[in-house]
């Protein structure tokens, strides 16, 4: 909220866009006027600019941020594993042993079958997503204000409220589901558990949407519940944040504006570290289950 | 709030660090962990096992203290049985010892008297010649008497 030109829409916009690096097209109108005589990989410059970059583009930021915050994850964990003893363990280790003491107390409840990759795999959502959501309790100004000032044009700081990242995720998850019903259950088990149930072979069609529906809705309920609770959590700290904007000069109103911004911002900000672990607690527990009931023969 | 080919790149990010974890970081640390639970397990019994050795030691001890006690007085009523023997056994040795001596001391007086009868015996066959002599008021001749006297003297 530096610069006086911006309007609150504005604001929201800028706050909501993605830092994109994509593809134009030849002949293309740029957001500045300037007219493209090649294909051109470029930053995009305008929430305009990133949609029409189509596929070929990608999120900088959320590729970035995900990946520091991965790599922070890694290097933790790894460098506790390296030095891990069975005897008195040190500070790190206590922490990273009970980390895994509850994802391995998760799994053993929700997962019956025997798969090595499970626990892991929930480790690293679980951690991983936390991680992206707790860049949501930064200051919403902070990384988007620094950018700002190093001629980035737009930067958000939590690739959790990046669709991308979270369907990213969530198909992952899906694929090991398919993966996993199909090797358990062999081709024709999956495919029979998809047409066969609930209605016999004569409701077949009937059978195959229902289960199609059910099938397809756990990646998309997955991703869409982990980025719908963090985009709306983005934006009410952005609406927040545009109270004390407002600012116009010491006044009553004003420094109300200002007091409430900040009550309002912290007491959000608290009742946010419930949802950001709650977020990843779910995901983690959801793709547990999933990948459970794909080890399962009937369900 | 685009889809795009982010989508792709987060999706082959997250099996490297699920791959990672589970190839790097997870089976270490549960390792030590369940290494730690074994030790813990382990450590128990072997306190458990300690335990009931320590109530075994004690009541070997309190028996062998019980069985030593046993033996301490059997050894004071050997003891003391032998003892009263050795008195008994004393007792009829100097029993025998004062028996012995008191025999000793009789044929010892025995001895004495009859010595000092025969020393009385003499001197009396002596007196009596010497008697006779002063009877006789002669002097019998010894030499010619002597079968006399000797005679006399027996019948002493």
């Amino acid at each position: 909220m530096s610069a006086e030109a911006h309007t609150s829409t504005e604001y929201i916009k800028h706050h909501l866009q993605n830092l994109t690096y994509g593809k134009l097209p030849a002949g293309y109108q740029r957001h500045d006027g300037e007219t493209l005589q090649a294909d051109t990989w470029t930053l995009a410059h305008s929430p305009q600019e990133a949609k029409d970059m189509g596929f070929s583009a990608f999120n900088v930021d959320t590729l970035g941020i995900s990946l520091v915050l991965g790599l922070l994850f890694i290097w933790l964990f790894r460098k506790v594993a390296k030095s891990v003893t069975a005897g008195i363990p040190g500070g790190a280790q206590n922490f990273v042993e009970w980390v895994i003491e509850f994802i391995d107390n998760s799994v053993k409840g929700s997962f019956t079958g025997r798969n090595p990759l499970v626990a892991p795999l929930a480790l690293t959502i679980f951690i991983w997503i936390f991680m992206m959501n707790f860049m949501d309790l930064v200051p919403i100004d902070w990384i988007p204000g620094v950018a700002t000032l190093l001629g980035v044009p737009y930067l958000k700081a939590v690739p959790t409220t990046d669709p991308n990242a979270t369907f990213g995720m969530s198909i992952t998850v899906f694929f090991l589901v398919l993966y996993y019903s199909v090797k358990m259950k062999g081709l024709g088990g999956f495919v029979g558990e998809l047409t066969l149930q609930p209605f016999g072979k004569f409701g077949l069609p009937a059978n195959f949407f229902l289960e199609g529906v059910n099938l397809l809705a756990k990646p998309v309920s997955l991703a869409l519940r982990l980025f719908g609770n963090m985009y709306a959590g983005e934006m009410i700290f952005i609406l927040i944040a545009l109270m004390g904007g407002a600012w116009a000069g010491a006044s009553i109103g004003n420094l109300t504006l200002f007091g409430s911004q900040i009550l309002l911002s912290l007491g959000w900000a608290i009742f946010h570290i419930l949802i950001v672990t709650l977020q990843a607690f779910i995901f983690m527990t959801l793709t547990i289950v999933y990948l459970d009931m794909a080890h399962q023969e009937h369900h | 709030m685009n889809i795009n080919a982010t989508l792709i790149a987060q999706m082959i990010m997250f099996a490297i660090f699920v791959w990672f974890c589970m190839r790097f970081i997870w089976p270490p640390i549960v390792n030590a962990l369940d290494a730690r639970k074994k030790q813990i397990a382990d450590g128990l019994a072997a306190a458990d096992r300690g335990k009931h050795e320590l109530e075994l030691a004690a009541k070997r001890a309190s028996e062998s203290l019980h069985e030593a006690k046993m033996k301490a007085s059997e050894i004071i009523a050997q003891a003391e049985k032998r003892a009263a023997q050795i008195v008994d056994d004393a007792k009829v040795a100097a029993q025998a010892e004062g028996d012995r001596q008191l025999a000793a001391a009789q044929a010892n007086i025995q001895q004495e008297v009859f010595r000092a009868r025969e020393q009385l015996r003499g001197q009396v066959a002596a007196l009596v010649v010497a008697g006779a002599e002063k009877v006789l008021r002669r002097e019998v001749d010894a030499k010619v008497h002597a079968d006399l006297l000797e005679a006399v003297t027996n019948e002493l």
